[in-house]
């Protein structure tokens, strides 16, 4: 029997978030490229929460934009309400977080991939590694195609052989009901790598006709908007956003889900796989803190094309009827509608110990893997493996020395060490106390960061590149002046001193110096430096956090 | 910042076990060794000296920084490569004793040499090739099991008191952390508003006793008193002779006459290797002559002060106000009672005492025929073990490495408390936190690892 038969130089298994930044860093290094997909309406799916970002996940998709990656220009242009948290905190624990259209998120993803030169969009599902002699030189899918390449990059995510389970149904999907991904595993399994099952959960989708907003606390987005990516136009994200919504649980709610607690799944012994502690199902939440009066729910828009709200908070395995009970305790929910039910799902994934840092497998050259694959959580964790693998497996074919980012470059790189390094029995998120560097890795300066190495991979853009080193020159230029521009205790000064209850000067004293008092800053301090400068708004940002923070950093 | 400072390449530590009598001595190892010893030696032949020749035995005294002798010394110099770390080597012979040696050794790190960490002799040596991996791992291994040697010593002179002190400041410390940091994570579920000010009131009483923890370092209390015990009871209860019998001697003056012993006396005492200071007081009772009452005072002020109360209670007599006078005054403290006089027909039973303290406190012994003698030392042993009979709530540090550590998180405290006054935000105040923690665990041989992350998810109700 005749089967289909290509050539590529990279395979992507899989278009969620780790496969589309792979797909594309391997393409967009000139390598030809496939990628698969259950479903081709599937790319850049946020099977979950209707967001991106937020602590620490926020830096990491800043870093993958600085790398060249598409996460944050995607949410840049599909954002629908956008928030810096911790923004009265040190600018080191500062977090960009932004409400996604979903529908507009995964399909202007799909528009750049279309667009993207070497790239091909495949909906296949891959069933087999072709390994010879511990090197992979093809995939090939249930329909007995074979997919020759030199390097491939496994995203399956939460697809291998998935369950979606709630009370006592439990469907042999994938997230949202989609296909899943049945044949792998074995594959894997058969060339000597370690398979784990692991767990997580989503809440119920609602119809936003059915709820209450007058009992809920509203909640906006930042009056000025900041993207995340370096090279999206600040004044291009200044738009109209949409509103989330705050409500509480109640002693009824947790009633209701401890009378039911014995037809949990995880009680009934159904769920085998292994869930996260940070992302707890709102029954573990009430279980494990039996003192806590109320949790909070956020209602959150799944996008602007449909009226279905996410539940943040009240993820759930329980059965239909009980969701229904305990959803409509909170305020707000009274007569609120499920459109589609809260979940469990479980999936297969690897011990990630069988990975290098370059994620490329230790005993299987050219086959690399990104993602929930590798024992992780979040769309950002993934599209963060995702660039890195993608990269490397291109520079695999190109013969050359795989990227390997170090704790103290990236949050990238912790999460790549703790995954390979770590013991990890749970599916890992990225926390910013997780980075010892963490002062040092900020979301504010992952292009001073990691733009260098980008470029010289081969996935930043000249322009992009001189844009960073002119932005360096600015800031160290900046930063000299403020260091060598004494001023002494004459009249004037000290009266500006005084002015804003700080101590007089005796001798000169730097203007970087007076920064660094409390009481004082870069912009008050202007009244007394007519030399300076005008300068954009994130050269200022990093002149203030490297004068402020120099003891700390 | 701690975390990113290179550390010293000059280190020292001593190198013989610390007991007392023995020789200590104590081993410099690096490229500064050889600088330190002049700053801090004054050779009998200064000339000869001078040359620093390789392979040398010098003679004479290590000098205090104000120019006062500590002990008169040898001195050896090997220079590297002909040492064991294939360093420049200086081996400093003192007198011993665990005092005079941890003070050679202090003025020895007084010149800026770090303490070296456990082991770290073998692995300069075997990062200079001087012994291979295998002869490192046997050395190593003898080390660690030195180390547990150590480890249960230490363990038993100081279990309740330094690991217990330590263990609650460091769960205190992780706490905090997991706070700040799971609010920082999750800023919209936990709010940091108003905790800067919990979290000062925190970590003051914590400095404060760490600082306490380092003075008794600094004295060497432990060595020259021990736990503070003071024996009570009226007038010819048996004080004095329970006393004898627990020194093994002849001290205080013991007669039939109530009211001998007109002072307190103080005696040193070694039981199961713990230091116990004992001191005798005069009875307690109502009394007109004024030598005596001054010496009752005395009595009382002297129990206030105790970590412990041994009351002796006079068998052969009933309870009277003295002894009802004291029995309130042992409610406050750690005490035994001592029933004395077990030989002679009993007045006053068990069973009464019980009404005025716990059973398991009253131990029957008589001073006479030495019965119950083993069981109050034993109780003593024990008491101290289980950590109940902390140095006026006090640890008592005793080693080098223990003190720097503890130097090392007050430091970082201070830091913390600065950032608090300084209004600096709370992410920052984790780091010193967290360098306070690793100090702190350096003591009770504790490492970071995933600490935070897991008290975050054990103590907080987290995300989606």
């Amino acid at each position: 029997m005749a089967v289909v038969e290509e050539y590529y130089d990279v395979v992507v298994v899989g278009a969620g978030h780790a496969g589309c930044e792979a797909a594309l860093a391997a393409a967009r290094l000139g390598l030809s490229t496939i990628v698969f997909t259950v479903s081709i309406d599937s790319i850049a799916l946020m099977p979950c929460n209707p967001n991106v970002g937020g602590s620490s996940k926020g830096h990491i998709v800043r870093e993958v934009d600085a790398l060249g990656g598409e996460m944050g220009k995607n949410i840049d242009k599909t954002f629908i309400q956008s928030k810096m948290l911790n923004e009265s905190k040190g600018p080191a624990v500062h977090s960009l977080r932004a409400q996604a259209d979903k529908k507009m998120y995964s399909q202007a993803m799909r528009e750049t991939m279309e667009h993207t030169e070497n790239l091909t969009i495949r909906q296949a599902e891959a069933a087999e590694l072709i390994v010879e002699d511990g090197r992979l030189t093809g995939i090939r899918t249930v329909s007995g195609a074979i997919y020759h390449c030199k390097a491939a990059v496994l995203c399956t995510g939460t697809y291998l052989k998935a369950r979606c389970i709630y009370g006592d149904v439990s469907n042999p999907t994938g997230p949202n009901g989609l296909q899943a991904a049945n044949h792998l595993t074995a594959s894997l399994i058969e060339h000597g790598i370690l398979v784990r099952r692991f767990k997580t959960g989503t809440p119920a989708r609602v119809d936003g006709r059915t709820i209450d907003y007058s009992k809920m606390a509203e909640q906006f987005g930042d009056k000025v908007v900041v993207p995340f990516s370096f090279s999206t136009d600040p004044a291009s994200v200044q738009k109209e956003q949409v509103s989330c919504w705050l409500t509480y649980t109640n002693e009824e709610t947790h009633k209701i889900i401890r009378d039911n607690i014995d037809r949990s799944p995880l009680f009934t012994g159904v769920i085998e796989g292994t869930g996260p502690r940070y992302c707890p199902s709102i029954e573990d939440k009430v279980v494990k803190f039996p003192d806590k009066e109320r949790h909070q729910v956020f209602i959150e828009p799944e996008g602007l094309y449909t009226t279905e709200m996410y539940l943040g908070g009240m993820s759930s395995s329980l059965p239909e009827d009980v969701q229904y009970a305990m959803y409509r305790t909170v305020p707000g929910l009274e007569n609120v509608k499920i459109v589609r039910n809260a979940y469990a799902i479980e999936y297969d994934c690897i011990d990630p110990h069988q990975l290098k840092h370059s994620l490329e497998f230790k005993e299987i050259s050219g086959l690399f893997s990104a993602g929930q694959i590798n024992g992780s959580s979040g769309y950002e964790e993934a599209a963060g493996q995702g660039i890195i693998a993608g990269m490397n497996a291109a520079l695999f074919c190109l013969g050359k020395d795989p990227v390997i980012l170090d704790r103290s470059q990236a949050y990238i790189g912790v999460l790549i060490d703790d995954l390979v390094t770590k013991e990890t029995t749970e599916p890992y998120r990225m926390m910013t106390s997780r980075a010892e560097y963490r002062l040092v890795l900020r979301q504010d300066n992952a292009d001073l960061r990691l733009r260098g190495i980008g470029h010289d991979a081969g996935l930043v853009s000249d322009e992009d590149y001189e844009k960073m080193l002119s932005k360096k020159e600015s800031i160290d230029r900046e930063v000299n002046r403020l260091k060598t521009t004494i001023l002494g205790g004459n009249e004037t000064v000290n009266a500006f001193m005084v002015k804003h209850g700080s101590t007089a000067l005796n001798n000169g004293t730097s203007l970087a110096e007076m920064m660094k008092r409390p009481e004082l800053d870069y912009e008050i301090l202007a009244e007394i430096d007519p030399e300076r400068p005008d300068l954009p708004a994130d050269v200022v940002e990093q002149v203030c956090i490297q004068i402020k923070y120099e003891g700390y950093i | 910042m701690s975390r990113f400072t290179e550390k010293g390449k000059t280190f020292a530590a001593i190198a013989t076990a610390m007991s007392p009598g023995s020789i200590g001595i104590i081993r410099i190892s690096g490229p500064e060794s050889f600088e330190a010893i002049q700053k801090i030696f004054k050779p009998a032949h200064a000339a000869r000296f001078s040359k620093m020749e390789t392979h040398t035995v010098h003679y004479g005294h290590i000098l205090s920084e104000n120019g006062t002798v500590i002990d008169e010394v040898m001195v050896l110099l090997m220079r590297g490569p002909k040492s064991f770390t294939a360093e420049d080597t200086v081996e400093i012979d003192t007198h011993g004793g665990i005092l005079v040696t941890q003070q050679v050794f202090e003025r020895v790190l007084s010149t800026g040499i770090r303490v070296a960490e456990p082991g770290e002799f073998t692995k300069q040596a075997f990062l200079n090739g001087r012994v291979d991996l295998s002869e490192a791992e046997a050395v190593m291994d003898l080390i660690n099991s030195k180390n547990a040697f150590a480890a249960s010593a230490a363990l038993s002179q100081l279990q309740g008191s330094v690991k217990n002190k330590i263990q609650s400041m460091r769960e205190d410390i992780l706490d905090a952390v997991a706070y700040i940091e799971a609010a920082l994570d999750d800023p919209e579920h936990i709010s940091l508003d108003g905790y800067t000010a919990q979290l000062k009131a925190k970590l003051e009483p914590m400095k404060t006793s760490i600082d306490r923890m380092i003075e008794t370092y600094k004295d060497g209390a432990v060595l020259k008193e021990g736990v503070k015990t003071v024996l009570l009871g009226k007038p010819n209860a048996g004080k004095s002779s329970l006393l004898n019998a627990l020194l093994g001697r002849e001290r205080a003056i013991v007669t039939d006459i109530a009211g001998t012993t007109r002072d307190t006396l103080s005696e040193q005492v070694n039981i199961g290797g713990i230091g116990f200071e004992f001191t005798d007081t005069a009875g307690i009772r109502e009394t007109q002559d004024v030598v005596e009452t001054i010496g009752v005072e005395r009595s009382i002020s002297q129990a206030q002060e105790a970590d412990l109360l041994l009351f002796v209670a006079d068998a052969s007599l009933p309870l009277d106000e003295n002894d009802r006078r004291i029995l309130k005054i042992l409610k406050e403290k750690k005490s035994l009672v001592l029933y004395n006089k077990t030989d002679l027909t009993p007045q006053l039973t068990i069973e009464e005492l019980k009404e005025y303290c716990a059973p398991e406190t009253i131990l029957p012994v008589s001073a006479k025929t030495g019965e119950g003698m083993d069981a109050i030392k034993n109780r003593l042993v024990e008491m101290f073990r289980a950590g109940e009979l902390l140095y006026n709530d006090e640890v008592l540090i005793t080693n080098a490495r223990h003190k720097e550590a503890l130097e090392n998180a007050r430091g970082s405290l201070l830091q913390a408390l600065e950032g608090i006054s300084e209004d600096v935000s709370e992410d920052f105040l984790t780091i010193d936190l967290l360098d306070a923690y690793e100090a702190l665990g350096r003591i009770t041989g504790e490492t970071l690892d995933d600490d935070v992350a897991d008290r975050i998810f054990e103590k907080f109700c987290m995300g989606k």
